[in-house]
């Protein structure tokens, strides 16, 4: 029979192997590229595989530690930032804020619908690179005005009425770079509030246009206050590339709250190569940032905001327990609206994609209504159920962090640390300098640090 | 007429007194003595004032200033007016870099000459300078206008949108997309009344226009360096 089959067919072949290294969907973007000339543009973080909470643990109390009663007994979720400086810190009920996004980027609706949501959780949304709207000023008990390189919309009435500043020096999806809202979607008022023609690609520098380096920051951040009457908190937000200096700088230059965002954190649009090759892991920014905290005696009183990938109560307690005093959350927030929701399957896959890999958010064609500027897809968009989802799952995500705190028998998010973690792979242990499972080492322990 | 003198009493002092007046102020007239090059001097300002700073100042003075008249009779450090949204602010000397940087209103005048990107980003402000301008002036400019009765650095007006740019000597180079443009009678008569508010007898005839050539204004990857 052997015989006979090769005769019919041929000796017995090799079966065909697909190269790891030139895979297909990397075959496919080598010949987008050759077909358009143009790199890939698109919204959202980091896609790869990076190490991250998923590879950390909790160790619960037994017998060395004792646990707190779930549901019964408290566990404090509370955090009050800007207390170094500024005369009127602001508290929030829970640790997990909205991030920037902006008005353009995102639409006025949707704007609300955050606003609505984060406020009746009990916490602070964040304006974004297109000055402050009405929708998230009037809809936003807690509301910080990003002080950002393009400087749209900014003015001086806005920023006294924010109930915070945060001066924006990158983000954790591109480090390093600026950024750009083509112009599909400069509607009439994204372009007035921007200052710029209608319909125009419109650019936003990767540097402050008055400002270069922490000597200047630190004179930049007096003129703030002075202009607010010392009555704001400041933040400085940084993309986790170095963050032990940049938070060290930044603390000197005289921020009261730090805010990191890893390479997972989302933007409107940027390049692909952008987004998945420059910056770190967020898992690899706390330990080191926190360290600088600590060095310079600051750690709790300048606070330190993490974000890029959080996505649930256990993000929010490892990453607090790796030193952080809060997290803030984007590309979750937009989920938790409608973003990628697979109601809109059909939607999504007349634009070449599918329902969870939708990304191409700077075309404005967003099936969700949520990242457009398009009249009638806005219409989608119903912030008052949207902003009521919101609240539903921030408020899960603090009973998820509360569940484990009390498991390791914290009575406040703030007091998880470090010894109430292990890791599952050396790197996750190196990152976040906890020890591997089931050992008492992790590398770099003994060694000159990072 | 207040003077304040800074070298003794402080800086948040005189920015609070200063943000303490209104439209129906009687205090109408400021003068701050010993400014020996601080920082963030009358920042902020909301209201009919003139402030009169004696001597130099350093970073930001005048920023986001609406309303009011701020005059530096010295040189300014860097940022001199930034983000103004309304009033004038004069300076006697030159200025540092980025001076009038986002502006979005109101007139800067410079009596000497102006450094590195001066009306970088501007957004509506009007900004004369007397005497020179250097590299990457109005660089990113969406609107306004920067008047220049000296000469221009290299690369004026890189990546413009729609501010308005005169020049009066030599440009050393324009930026990317950036080119010169006719100057029509109505920019003649714009300048004449630019060239008056900045108290400056220049000819406005005397003057050449550029502006954008509209060319990156939708990103094509031809233009990409």
């Amino acid at each position: 029979m052997t015989v006979k089959d090769n005769n019919e067919n041929g000796p017995p072949r090799t079966a065909p192997i697909q190269s790891a290294t030139f895979s297909n969907p990397i075959n496919a973007e080598i010949r987008r590229a050759a077909a358009t000339g143009i790199y890939d543009i698109r919204g959202g973080g980091a896609k790869r595989r990076v190490p991250h909470f998923d590879d950390l643990l909790f160790l619960g109390a037994s017998i060395s530690r004792y646990p707190l009663e779930g549901y019964r007994e408290r566990c404090e979720t509370g955090v009050t930032l800007g207390t170094r400086f500024a005369k009127k810190p602001i508290h929030l009920d829970i640790p997990v804020t909205i991030a920037g996004m902006s008005f353009g980027a995102l639409s006025g609706a949707a704007k609300e619908a955050l606003g609505r949501g984060a406020s009746a959780a009990g916490t602070s949304t964040t304006t974004g690179d297109g000055g402050m709207t009405e929708e998230e000023r009037g809809h936003s008990k807690t509301l910080v005005y990003q002080y950002l390189p393009s400087r749209y919309g900014m003015n001086p009435d806005d920023l006294r009425r924010a109930d915070a500043i945060e001066v924006v020096v990158g983000q954790g999806a591109k480090p390093g770079g600026g950024g750009m809202l083509l112009g599909q979607k400069i509607s009439d008022r994204v372009a007035e509030m921007r200052t710029l023609p209608k319909g125009i690609d419109q650019r936003s520098a990767c540097r402050h246009p008055d400002w270069t380096g922490p000597d200047d920051l630190e004179i930049k951040i007096l003129e703030l206050r002075e202009i607010t009457g010392w009555e704001k908190p400041i933040y400085v937000k940084v993309g986790g590339t170095r963050p032990y200096y940049d938070v060290a700088l930044a603390v000197k230059a005289g921020a009261d709250v730090v805010v990191l965002d890893g390479m997972q954190g989302g933007t409107a649009a940027t390049q692909d190569v952008f987004i998945e090759h420059v910056g770190l892991p967020t898992l690899a920014c706390i330990r080191p940032a926190v360290q600088a905290l600590q060095d310079l005696g600051v750690h709790r009183e300048v606070q330190l905001i993490v974000s890029g990938g959080i996505r649930s109560g256990a993000d929010v307690a490892k990453a607090m327990a790796l030193g952080a005093d809060a997290v803030s959350i984007g590309t979750a927030a937009m989920v938790a609206l409608g973003d990628n929701d697979p109601r809109w399957e059909a939607e999504y896959q007349k634009l070449g994609t599918t329902a969870g890999a939708y990304d191409d958010w700077h075309e404005g064609l967003d099936p969700a209504g949520i990242t457009t500027q398009d009249p009638e897809l806005q219409k989608r968009l119903d912030p008052i159920v949207a902003g009521r989802h919101l609240r539903n799952y921030l408020n899960v995500m603090t009973l998820e962090a509360q569940t484990i705190a009390r498991a390791c028998g914290h009575n406040n998010l703030r007091n998880l640390e470090p010894e109430d973690l292990c890791a599952l792979t050396m790197e996750a242990a190196a990152m976040a300098r906890v020890p591997l499972a089931g050992t008492a080492w992790w590398p770099g322990r003994d060694g000159a640090g990072f | 007429m207040q003077t304040y003198d800074l070298e003794a009493n402080g800086l948040r002092d005189l920015n609070a007194a200063l943000h303490d007046q209104n439209t129906e102020t009687n205090q109408t007239r400021w003068d701050v003595i010993n400014p020996r090059g601080s920082h963030a001097i009358a920042v902020g300002l909301d209201a009919p004032i003139e402030v009169n700073v004696k001597g130099s100042t350093g970073y930001y003075c005048a920023g986001m200033n609406k309303q009011a008249q701020v005059r530096i009779h010295g040189s300014a450090g860097p940022g001199v007016a930034e983000n103004m949204m309304s009033g004038k602010v004069v300076i006697d000397g030159d200025a540092s870099q980025y001076a009038g940087a986002t502006g979005r209103g109101g007139t800067l005048v410079i009596k000497g000459n102006a450094s590195s990107r001066c009306g970088i980003s501007m957004k509506g402000i009007d900004n004369v300078v007397h005497g020179n301008v250097g590299h990457m002036s109005a660089f990113m400019g969406q609107s306004g206008n920067l008047v220049v009765c000296g000469d221009a650095g290299e690369a004026l007006g890189d990546s413009i949108y729609e501010a308005r740019l005169f020049v009066r000597g030599k440009v050393k180079s324009l930026g990317a997309d950036c080119v010169e443009k006719e100057m029509r009678p109505e920019h003649i008569e714009l300048l004449r009344d630019l060239l008056a508010r900045g108290e400056c007898d220049a000819a406005p005839e005397e003057f050449r226009r550029y502006g954008s050539a509209r060319q990156l204004y939708n990103f094509k990857i031809d233009n990409a360096y």
